[in-house]
């Protein structure tokens, strides 16, 4: 017994089957005490419930429902209003933070200050208190009574911000940009095997059709799905207590939006200008030698550069970035998290709810790095040209 | 050589003139910017001084001035900001501890503490301090049990319990991903990789709510110490991957060296990884300790008495309900000096250590 525990080989397995045992014992244990549990108090395992009524009344839907919402849509909207909060606040954080970061590393005094100000200030307090400031203030605008509209059609009320709309169903607007995302696949598949080896000229052709392609399959589809016996536009008026037509954002939504693009962009803005720092000097004097003038030098070599340097810091920050949207539950925005959470509460299913939660974020987290990734790995630098 | 002109010093004005008056655009940029600058200033000063509300002891008293700011609610219930529910007459205890924290914070700033010894015996001695003074029981305190704990002292307390049980926790995650046992390293890689996808909010909540209904009756425990530890392994995830990419960036010859002076492993990781693998990962780390006190204002969702719900409870009685976003701008300006300071501490840091120290 000695000797074979002093075999090198025998005890490094013997290690590894104790630790990984213990870890994988550990978890037993809580599944199976959370089983008897769930036990004691008659809740049944297994994701039948799903099938099962909510009667909640959601605030925020993109899908429609109706009374009977049971747990499987309530989860749905759940994920799909996440995900469109991600997709608002990370192209919205992303320009705040290309803007600011460009200001901090612009050469001009007064921009420096302002981007230094903004990035001190909402990079240092909480998320969750910049969320709570927001709702605040947007609780606070005038009831739709007495609210007065504020460019052309766009009415600031305490209900929410009303903007003109159009009348067109929901699933034509989701065909839509899944026809332009799928466009985007298109061109990030194509930079690097075709249009880096052809010439420059047809290359930009190509990409100029795909691009138009995007936009007419986008309006096509919005024509296709208009509502009939109404007018394309709606715009919102003032009827009685409250506006009619038109869109309506709620305040839980803004706040979100607003708290998550303006600290996100903060974070953005510091990775864009380390980035734009570390790009060697040569590279804008050689444009300079060239005859290029500021704009080009900054738009066609300090930007490109820029983005592909801080590229994999950014995905990092995106995931991050989509992880802060469960922040919602704070002002009630009914997300992913919040849907779980008051199941969670109501159905009792602990363990298939927390389930459904941790595969849920590892799956849409996964993607986006994935999907970033790819868009890496089609725009980045090959083999030696930037030294850095 | 005498006809040589040296060029005249530049003035203040033509530094400011190269910064931001040397081209055309760039004056027009800067007087844009500037005027915007000029009135956020304007409306801000108009709020928050020259219309303000100062020392009236009546919530009704400013209700109709909505034109400035009520700062009277701070001076009326900042009690309910820093200590919550804490027993009146106890509440300097409280103050003192979160002092000697914020002390210990300070003295760790200082490179001569920032050794394997002395770093954790501040800490521990700090942390000691800090829990007798709030639970008292002993030396002639009367007892506060922690339900009863609230406002900044519990911020601060969940702050540096994570800080406390997450760094051993992160270095021992950060040695067995690096593991020569390729089933160790894997498993410790899944948990960090698992547990840094989640969000924190799911982790608080499940180790909160969900956990006690998977643990045996006698490992429950309070559900105060079930949110620090949920939150120790979320810092620790994290600060493992930071003490990690801290440690590759040493050259393998550090390591070789050590082993051919015949160094056991913990002698090597002890007297020659750990301590640089520290020192290139100090500004990540510094960051995030910053990101880490930042977060702590979530277990306010979870629902514990933390400085976030004081703050709300404090202008959420009828009284006082109108001037809330005072309070939230007060509790800005509180997090912005404890997170400004530390960051900007974090960036000398990082001048200091990239400039002749290797």
């Amino acid at each position: 017994m000695v000797a074979l525990l002093k075999n090198r080989h025998v005890r490094d397995n013997a290690l590894q089957v104790l630790f990984v045992g213990s870890i994988v014992s550990v978890l037993a244990l809580l599944a199976i005490t959370a089983k008897t549990n769930m036990d004691a108090q008659g809740i049944t395992g297994g994701f039948a419930f799903l099938e099962r009524a909510t009667g909640w009344r959601v605030g925020f839907s993109l899908i429609e429902t109706d009374a009977s919402l049971t747990y499987a849509q309530a989860i749905l909207i759940g994920i799909t209003n996440s995900l469109f909060l991600g997709a608002i606040t990370l192209p919205l954080a992303s320009l705040v933070g290309v803007t600011v970061g460009v200001m901090r590393t612009s050469g001009n005094g007064m921009a420096e200050l302002l981007g230094t100000t903004y990035v001190e200030t909402f990079r240092n307090i909480p998320l969750i208190l910049q969320l709570l400031f927001w709702y605040t203030i947007m609780l606070a605008l005038p009831s739709p009574r007495d609210a007065e509209p504020l460019i052309g059609s766009v009415v600031l009320t305490g209900r929410g911000i009303y903007i003109p709309g159009l009348n067109v169903t929901g699933g034509s607007v989701f065909a839509g940009f899944v026809w332009v995302a799928l466009m985007m696949a298109v061109v990030v598949r194509m930079t690097p095997r075709r249009w880096r080896n052809i010439d420059t000229t047809r290359a930009r052709h190509e990409k100029r059709v795909v691009w138009l392609l995007a936009l007419a399959g986008f309006i096509a589809a919005l024509w296709i799905g208009r509502i009939p016996d109404t007018p394309l536009a709606s715009i919102p008026e003032a009827k009685g207590l409250n506006f009619k037509g038109g869109i309506r954002i709620s305040p839980e939504l803004i706040a979100c939006v607003l708290a998550i693009s303006i600290y996100g962009g903060a974070y953005i803005a510091e990775i864009i200008r380390a980035g734009f720092n570390a790009i060697p000097k040569g590279q804008s004097e050689a444009g300079k030698a060239l005859g290029l003038s500021g704009w080009h030098i900054f738009s066609r070599i300090r930007l490109p550069l820029a983005i592909r340097i801080v590229m994999p810091t950014l995905i990092n920050q995106y995931v991050w970035l989509f992880k802060a949207t469960t922040i919602g539950i704070a002002v009630s925005f009914t997300d992913f998290f919040m849907v779980i959470s008051t199941a969670i509460n109501q159905a009792g299913q602990t363990m298939e709810l927390i389930f459904m939660l941790m595969a849920g974020f590892l799956i849409i987290n996964y993607s986006i790095a994935w999907v970033l990734n790819r868009v890496n790995d089609a725009i980045k630098l090959k083999g030696t040209q930037l030294r850095i | 050589m005498s006809h040589t002109k040296s060029l005249p010093k530049p003035t203040a004005l033509d530094r400011l003139k190269a910064r931001f008056f040397n081209t055309t655009l760039n004056s027009v940029v800067t007087l844009v910017l500037g005027a915007i600058t000029l009135w956020i200033l304007y409306n801000l000063a108009n709020w928050a001084l020259v219309h303000a509300v100062w020392g009236v002891d009546q919530g009704d008293a400013c209700r109709a001035n909505r034109d400035g700011a009520c700062w009277s609610i701070i001076s009326t219930r900042w009690r309910i900001v820093f200590f919550g529910l804490y027993p009146f007459e106890e509440q300097w205890r409280s103050g003192l501890a979160c002092a000697i924290m914020v002390v210990v914070a300070v003295l760790s700033c200082i490179p001569w503490f920032w050794s394997a010894r002395r770093l954790p015996f501040l800490w521990v001695a700090g942390f000691a301090a800090f829990y007798i003074l709030m639970r008292g029981g002993m030396f002639g305190l009367t007892e506060v049990v922690e339900r009863n704990w609230g406002g900044l002292a519990l911020t601060v307390f969940i702050f540096s319990a994570v800080c406390l049980i997450g760094m051993p926790l992160a270095i021992c995650f950060a040695l067995l991903r690096q593991s020569s046992l390729p089933w160790v390293a894997r498993t410790v890689g899944l948990i960090i990789d698992t547990v840094r996808s989640l969000p924190l909010l799911a982790i608080m909540f499940t180790f909160a709510i969900v956990l006690p209904f998977a643990l045996p009756s006698w490992a429950i425990g309070e559900s105060l110490y079930r949110v620090i530890i949920g939150y120790s392994l979320f810092f620790a995830a994290y600060q493992a991957e930071i003490i990690r990419g801290g440690m590759q960036s040493l050259p393998t010859g550090q390591e070789e060296a050590a082993k051919a002076l015949g160094l056991g492993y913990w002698h090597r990781i002890g007297y020659i990884i750990l301590p640089q693998a520290f020192r290139n990962a100090l500004p990540p780390t510094i960051n995030q300790f910053v990101i880490t006190f930042k977060e702590t204002t979530l277990v306010t969702i979870i629902g514990f008495f933390d400085v976030m719900t004081s703050g709300r409870t404090a202008s959420g009685t009828a009284e006082w309900s109108f001037a809330t976003l005072e309070m939230y701008v007060f509790l800005a300006l509180l997090f912005f000096v404890f997170v400004f300071s530390l960051s900007r501490y974090g960036a000398y840091l990082e001048r200091r250590l990239g400039v002749g120290t290797r």
